[in-house]
């Protein structure tokens, strides 16, 4: 009887050795803890719940925090890259660290699929043929800011970002596409809790609508604070400071706010129904564009799985540039940079319950692709 | 530039200069007396914020949520000195700083473990919402002059404490000499916890009164912990009029700064390098008066020590 089971047990394992030879690994570096973490939060659950549903199990995704330091997100890259061994990696949520990361990855053969951070030299002349952005090149959502402004009419804003690359990049996608005159253009300190004085500065500029690029908690407080300080001229914003996480703790201050954002719940294709509704019953919360961007960058990576191993690399990244996956914003492209073609959408806070979420109201630009296509030398 | 703009913030200055006294003058006490650097002070602020949002959050009163901020930043203090800090007292103020500094990612990610990683939601109750108008036709939010207010009666209370009661005496003269009142029978442990406890539960009502109009997060704490210590070293380690002064200073120059620079370099600069230049000088603006501070008087405005 043991004999047998010993027997077993050994047939079991040959059986299993040529199977995990043929795995596929996959490098999440994100951010888990601190400030950032719930951003990171929501892409890992969002690209978990893809793998799960694909049925794969020879899928091994090793998920590592980099509490949003770019010097430990470069060690662990290092070390899935040299020790793990990965072929894929991805989940980086901020610019800096993508850009202390990325470079590095790529260059040692590794496939890199961005789920947020798009910072502009990735999509010009730094980019890569094996580095692909899933989610947006970082100026998309502030141009879509610019095209809604123009469209609503608003010809003298008032824009504010803190004084950071991504701040100044905000304010310049804005101006790149709105067409009206600048009140104001102020730089906030990055990581600043308190607006009075920028918001006393809106009040005295007689501007007739303000764009703010404030993400996370300063964002948060930026709206309650505008909300209490009884100016009225209407805010627009890229969806970084109303995703699904922070607009619980706005609450009403952020209502009838339009922001831009490629995702929403309610845009109406299968795959996008069938997100949120899986989402919701997995982690009983509802997604955020972050979530729906971990989704779509784990399905663009079943389906060139589906066609070739990351061991073969150009049939691999043929298949990734094909991009033949139903994504949850819909019709999925890549342009020659190997950033998405999308259609950007105009949304606007409401309130459903007690729950506060994001209605599409529009289309603020259409199958816009970014500024920066034509530096990229593939 | 109007008055009413000038008048705006130079109120926004004092609400912020006021706020910070509520966290220095916590930080400047336990130092002045024990002698300890606690950069776990944020941590207390923020244990004040997360209190009073799941407080708000089940009763709806913002009353109870501030007692609840109050109570709970003051029992973390008392059980942090009792567990960790009495050890720390005779120690190198380098142990003092690896220390407390441990205790700030533990309670950051013990709070997240409790809470959560996404923002909690703490808003200004309803009777203080909106602007009111002022004398001139400013309009300015009543909450934030609820909470200069607020700032101003405990800064009052503090100094009455300090100046005119037997614990304000023992503080004072544990600040003069620790072996002195040991010995004429003050037991000196159960004064440390006290004082302990009061700095922590003055840095847990500003997290919560601060969190209504900011964001509840994980984190929340630490930017407020720097500004809290160059109000301190203005103000004179130790000195509650030091860190009233300084933080009155401190809040007016980075609110002042932050808006008028900009505008002074667009005298002779191009509007948008104005503005960077502007506002990359102004977030210097405390750091420039903290080095003339001490270049002037090197123990700070009222220290009595370097």
């Amino acid at each position: 009887m043991n004999k047998l089971l010993i027997t077993a047990a050994a047939a079991a394992v040959l059986m299993q050795a040529p199977q995990a030879l043929a795995e596929v690994k996959v490098g999440m570096i994100t951010t888990l803890s601190g400030g950032g973490a719930g951003i990171g939060l929501d892409v890992r659950d969002g690209f978990m719940l893809a793998i799960e549903q694909s049925g794969r199990d020879d899928i091994e995704v090793v998920i590592e925090d980099d509490q949003r330091r770019p010097d430990l997100a470069v060690q662990l890259s290092d070390r899935l890259i040299q020790s793990e061994r990965v072929d894929v990696m991805t989940g980086i949520i901020w610019s800096n660290l993508a850009m202390a990361v990325i470079p590095g990855a790529v260059a040692q053969n590794v496939f890199y699929l961005s789920p947020n951070a798009g910072p502009s030299p990735l999509a010009g002349r730094a980019c890569n043929q094996n580095y692909f952005n899933v989610a947006w090149q970082n100026d998309n959502l502030h141009e879509a800011a610019g095209a809604y402004a123009n469209s609503a009419g608003y010809g003298n804003s008032f824009i504010l970002a803190p004084n950071y690359p991504a701040g100044t990049d905000a304010l310049t996608g804005y101006k790149r596409i709105y067409e009206g005159d600048l009140a104001g253009e102020v730089f906030t300190q990055l990581g600043q809790t308190d607006y009075a004085a920028e918001i006393a500065q809106i009040r005295a500029s007689g501007a007739d609508s303000v764009f703010f690029f404030l993400p996370g908690g300063m964002g948060i407080s930026f709206l309650k604070q505008y909300a209490d300080s009884g100016v009225d001229i209407p805010v627009i914003g890229p969806a970084f400071s109303f995703d699904q996480g922070i607009l619980q703790a706005v609450g009403d201050a952020a209502l009838g706010v339009v922001n831009t954002s490629q995702w929403n719940k309610d845009i109406d294709n299968p795959t996008n129904a069938a997100f949120v509704e899986s989402f919701v019953e997995a982690y009983d919360r509802l997604p955020s564009l972050y979530a729906s961007q971990g989704f779509d960058t784990a399905n663009l990576l079943l389906s060139a799985l589906e066609v070739a191993e990351p061991s073969d690399a150009d049939a691999f990244r043929d298949a990734l540039r094909a991009a033949d996956f139903d994504s949850t914003r819909g019709p999925f492209e890549f342009g020659a940079n190997h950033h998405p073609i999308q259609t950007i959408y105009a949304r606007e806070v409401v309130q459903e319950g007690d729950i506060f979420t994001n209605r599409i109201i529009g289309v603020a630009l259409e199958n816009h692709s970014d500024a920066y296509v034509g530096d990229c030398q593939m | 530039m109007s008055t009413i703009l000038i008048v705006e913030q130079v109120l926004n200055g004092l609400q912020l200069g006021v706020m910070l006294f509520l966290m220095a003058a916590g930080l400047t006490l336990i130092f002045g007396v024990m002698g300890l650097i606690n950069l776990a002070h944020g941590s207390l602020y923020m244990v004040g914020a997360f209190a009073a949002a799941a407080v708000a959050g089940a009763t709806g009163s913002f009353l109870l949520a501030l007692m609840a901020a109050l109570g709970a930043a003051a029992l973390a203090g008392v059980l942090i000195e009792m567990v960790v800090i009495r050890r720390l007292y005779k120690a190198a103020h380098l142990d003092q700083v690896l220390a407390t500094f441990a205790l700030i990612l533990i309670f950051s990610e013990g709070t997240r473990w409790v809470f959560g990683s996404f923002p909690l939601f703490l808003d200004v109750p309803d009777a203080l919402s909106g602007p009111v108008t002022l004398p001139g036709g400013i309009e300015y939010p009543l909450y934030r002059l609820t909470l200069i207010a607020i700032g101003l009666a405990v800064a009052v209370g503090l100094w009455a404490l300090v100046e005119r009661t037997r614990l304000g005496v023992q503080i004072r003269a544990g600040e003069n000499d620790r072996e002195m009142i040991a010995a004429l029978g003050i037991d000196i442990s159960k004064l440390y916890t006290l004082v302990f406890a009061l700095g922590a539960a003055l840095a847990g009502l500003a997290g919560a009164l601060v969190g209504a109009i900011q964001s509840v997060q994980v984190g929340m704490g630490e930017p407020v912990l720097i500004l809290a210590f160059v109000v301190i070293v203005i103000g004179g380690i130790g000195s509650i009029r030091g860190a009233f002064i300084g933080a009155i200073l401190v809040g007016l120059t980075d609110t002042l700064g932050g808006v008028f620079l900009p505008e002074l370099f667009k005298l002779f600069m191009e509007t948008g390098a104005a503005q960077q230049a502007g506002s990359a000088i102004a977030s210097m603006g405390i750091y420039i008066l903290m080095g003339l501070v001490l270049v002037w008087r090197p123990t700070g405005l009222f220290g009595a020590r370097g």
